[in-house]
């Protein structure tokens, strides 16, 4: 297989992911061939505990990997320092911030902190970074707005804002839609989509929303009980492979409506 | 120290800190007593006061943070504090039941707290530590608008939170542990100014409530002196005690009005 070497943004080798503590190691996925290149919106599709949020926290280095090895830009993932990782990978978590009188501005501000001084002050090429990311979401009206003042889906607009703001070629957004209603959620995948092919953002969302993963997801990665599967979303529907998301008798997948039925 | 605990009701009197800094002066004094003559000479030395206050507030701030490491509830925290505040105070009362009265006199007026009775060598330590103190704190000032984030966010921008953490605890123990030493336990001038600067300044920017809670600080420390010198009397009351005063009636209203509370 031929690789374009510079498309290859995130990439992992036989990668184990799980916890280990002195007595035993607790292997939650092995042997994990993960390729996520430029430009490209990856849904994480997987049923609770299976182990999404892990592989995201393996892949942003929040926590160790038990073995294998994963790829940065064609560097070990190791080898970078945490200032020089958060200019390659920014985050968008399911927590709530704590409550604070920081602006929106304010917080979006703070993305662009890998590349201030000591102090924290903004230069004229991070207002200008923090402008381009509020020009892509759209959110100029609220710049001065506290950010307990917005609503859910605001503020996590914001929160994805603030990881533009941070410049990376890597978003890792951990379920962004969570607490939304269905219209902030449709808007919430519309804007990710947006940005991995305008932007060329390489975008790695987890999600319960299959339908949705399904419609704008560039690729679907399929965490299931026997392994990792990997595809564009109408050869996995086409295979059957996203029926092995879940394995109750209960519920299959309906490959007319493209959601989980009851059995 | 709100911002890293990520509560507001975090305060150095609060989390047994001071508590911590009494029990090294108690130690230091009451101990000498109970050993007899061979500490008498350093005990009346104020430079060994405030090592021994440092020592007694790092050492309860440490193992705050051990706990705090277990335990995620932040209320959690406040009340473990609480208990280490009062594991202290034992501690000082067992030491002073075995103590003579003569020291016990010495250490009863230390813990009232004054802000008199220093001579301009003592206020030189004081302020040569003072200066250290402040020194370790202005590079926390970037990462600590990040933590407004919360942990998870502010390491995915690549700061070093253990490093963070450890320069604001050993900040906070040697000023805690310096001002204890020389004026006294006083109560909650730490906890309640940083919110009155906040409903002041309407910021969560540490660039600016850092200074401005210094100077708050000072100034609140200033008029209850003023109160405590009692004017057109001859009485001086235990600065302590005003500062309580008027410092627990803040907390209260806090607790009470929990959903104002901002970082």
């Amino acid at each position: 297989m031929l690789d374009n070497k510079q498309d290859n943004i995130l990439k992992s080798k036989k990668l184990s992911i799980g916890y280990s503590s002195k007595k035993q190691r607790n292997i939650i996925a092995k042997d994990l061939d993960l390729n996520l290149i430029k430009g490209e919106l990856v849904c994480l599709l997987g049923k609770n505990g299976i182990g999404k949020s892990t592989l995201l926290r393996t892949l942003t280095q929040v926590q160790p990997k038990l073995s294998g090895e994963i790829f940065i830009q064609n560097n070990v993932l190791e080898d970078y320092t945490p200032s020089e990782l958060s200019k390659q990978i920014s985050i968008v978590l399911t927590e709530k911030i704590p409550p604070s009188n920081l602006t929106v501005y304010e917080l979006i501000a703070l993305g662009r902190q890998p590349y201030t001084n000591w102090l924290g002050t903004l230069t004229n090429e991070d207002i200008i970074q923090i402008n381009l990311a509020l020009d892509q979401t759209n959110l100029h009206d609220l710049v001065n707005k506290r950010c307990d003042e917005l609503s859910d889906g605001q503020l996590q607009r914001v929160m994805i804002c603030r990881a533009l703001a941070q410049n990376t070629d890597i978003i890792i957004l951990d379920e962004p839609t969570a607490h939304l209603d269905i219209q902030h959620k449709i808007e919430t995948f519309k804007l990710l989509q947006t940005l991995a092919h305008k932007l060329h953002k390489s975008i790695l969302i987890s999600t319960h929303e299959i339908q949705l993963a399904i419609q704008t997801g560039d690729k679907l990665w399929l965490m299931i009980k026997d392994g990792f599967l990997t595809g564009e979303p109408q050869t996995l529907i086409k295979n059957d492979n996203i029926n092995q998301l879940f394995d109750s008798e209960l519920i299959k997948f309906d490959k007319k409506s493209n959601q989980f039925i009851v059995n | 120290m709100q911002t890293l605990f990520r509560n507001p009701l975090a305060g150095p009197y609060v989390l047994g800190i001071s508590s911590g800094a009494s029990l090294g002066v108690a130690i230091l004094i009451l101990g000498s007593s109970i050993l007899g003559g061979s500490f008498l000479i350093f005990s009346s030395s104020n430079i060994m006061l405030s090592i021994a206050a440092s020592l007694g507030s790092f050492l309860v701030l440490f193992a705050v943070i051990l706990v705090a490491k277990r335990v995620k509830n932040t209320m959690t925290i406040l009340i473990i504090g609480l208990m280490f505040g009062s594991i202290t105070a034992s501690t000082i009362s067992v030491l002073a039941y075995f103590s003579s009265a003569e020291y016990l006199q010495q250490y009863l007026f230390w813990s009232f707290g004054s802000l008199g009775n220093l001579t301009w060598d003592e206020i030189l330590i004081f302020v040569i530590i003072y200066l250290i103190g402040i020194a370790l704190v202005i590079p926390t000032i970037k990462p600590l608008n990040t933590l407004l984030l919360g942990e998870n966010y502010a390491k995915s921008l690549g700061i070093n939170f253990y490093k963070t953490r450890n320069l604001i605890l050993i900040a906070t123990s040697l000023l805690t542990g310096v001002i204890t030493a020389f004026s006294g336990p006083i109560a909650f001038v730490g906890l309640a100014t940083p919110h009155i600067t906040k409903l002041v300044f309407n910021t969560s920017n540490h660039k600016i409530l850092i200074p401005a809670v210094a100077l708050f600080g000072a100034i609140i420390m200033l008029i209850s002196d003023t109160i405590a010198q009692l004017p057109n009397s001859e009485y001086t009351l235990p600065i302590n005690a005003i500062t309580t005063l008027f410092g627990a009636p803040v907390v209260i209203w806090l607790l009470v009005r929990k959903k104002k509370i901002n970082l």
